[in-house]
């Protein structure tokens, strides 16, 4: 009863484990893409780092920073539309971190300058 | 007795400062995000879809305000430079049409349009087609001065029959015409300037001070048309506003303030033709 007991726990435990392991993998996996995609994008790849970007986010959903780099390189690229929607995801994982909104904020100049230039007569 | 107390409050401390690091290590490590500024060129797509224009003919202005700047010839000539490097559009190199002439012409009665009364000299009277009748009743005033006088001249844009009989004549370009008012310009009263100021140890600072002034400039005040050749409608239009003041007693060239003005709306104007990149820097986070 006790061996089925201790088996019990350990077998709880190697799991929780293991799912721990399997996120913490997936998150630095996300960062080796994200990673990446910065090295490309400095050196003015955007359509690569655009992709690892992508890659990064599909990996890991919670993880700011991919949205982040995607929402500058569609900026970078002129797609508004997603630009605007990669921001959002981001600030709404992390709204309170200052470079993502400090960003936006600067996107969101050229966004509102440019729409009022297409409304105009 | 007074040892123990001592003791363990140097342990409390200790441990209460072993405990900040750890949290203060864990904020380090979780806030510790690298970050990398990289220049990005925003594109920004023209507001007209001119694909169907291989040319463009700067055609002229009607101008007004001050006699010292020639404000026709002047714009002419910067935003025909401007476009030959700056849009994928030809320029066609033509005479600066005198639209105040022309303008002047079509608003006498028909007759006297085909007799070439008041015909201007560059040959504009052959295409100057007369104003349609329900288009013709006020006197067009000698001499514009103010937007008041500028505002009726602008029936001149409405004549389709004649911005497309120009339109034939340079093989159905995309026609940029307009008016353009530059007239001097003064205001008086209190601006805010920062002053320095030391104290007695020498220590310099900034004060910002209210000062009553004197100031001169002008007022730059340009309406771009944009007319298709083809039908010699109008297809957009855009105004602009802009002044500049200085001190009452600097002597500032009206020509350097006309070029300081429209060196603010160019790249507006521009954004109207052509694609621009708007150059910014943002944070790439890891």
């Amino acid at each position: 009863m006790f061996l089925r007991f201790v088996a019990c726990c350990a077998l709880t435990l190697l799991v929780t484990q293991a799912s721990v392991q399997a996120a913490g993998d997936t998150r630095s996996d996300a960062r080796a893409q994200v990673e990446f995609g910065i090295n490309v994008a400095l050196r003015g790849l955007w359509r690569e780092a655009i992709y690892r970007w992508e890659q990064a986010a599909e990996l890991d959903p919670t993880y700011a920073a991919a949205y982040n780099n995607l929402a500058v390189a569609y900026e970078h690229e002129g797609d508004f539309d997603k630009a605007r929607q990669a921001y959002e995801k981001a600030l709404a994982i992390e709204p309170r971190n200052v470079q993502i909104r400090q960003n936006y904020e600067l996107f969101k100049e050229i966004n509102d300058r440019r729409t009022a230039a297409r409304e105009q007569p | 007795m007074i040892a123990g107390p001592r003791h363990g409050s140097s342990r409390k401390v200790a441990r209460a400062l072993r405990a900040l690091l750890t949290l203060s290590a864990a904020a380090t490590l979780g806030c510790g995000v690298t970050y990398f500024e990289i220049p990005i060129e925003t594109p920004i797509q023209p507001k007209l879809d001119v694909s169907a224009f291989q040319r463009v003919l700067i055609a002229g202005f009607v101008t007004g305000g001050s006699d010292d700047v020639d404000a026709n010839q002047e714009t002419v000539r910067l935003l025909r430079s401007q476009l030959r490097t700056k849009s994928s559009l030809r320029v066609i190199d033509a005479d600066v049409m005198p639209l105040v002439e022309i303008a002047q012409g079509q608003n006498k009665p028909v007759g006297d349009v085909r007799q070439g009364a008041t015909a201007p000299e560059n040959g504009a009277e052959a295409v100057a087609a007369p104003v349609p009748s329900d288009l013709q009743p006020l006197p067009l005033p000698d001499e514009i001065r103010n937007e008041r006088d500028l505002e009726q001249y602008e029936r001149l844009f409405a004549n389709t029959a004649y911005w497309r009989q120009i339109g034939e004549e340079y093989q159905n370009p995309l026609i940029v015409t307009g008016t353009v008012l530059f007239m001097p310009h003064s205001r008086a009263g209190f601006v805010s300037r920062d002053v320095e100021q030391y104290d007695s140890f020498g220590r310099r600072r900034v004060v910002p001070t209210r000062t009553y002034m004197e100031r001169k400039g002008f007022i730059l005040r340009p309406k771009f048309v944009f007319i298709d050749g083809r039908t010699g409608s109008t297809i957009h239009q855009e105004t602009y506003r802009e002044e500049i003041l200085y001190n009452a007693q600097q002597n500032t060239p009206a020509l350097s303030s006309y070029f300081e003005l429209m060196d603010r709306l160019v790249p507006s104007f521009l954004s109207a033709l052509s694609s621009q990149k708007i150059r910014g820097t943002r944070v790439l986070l890891q």
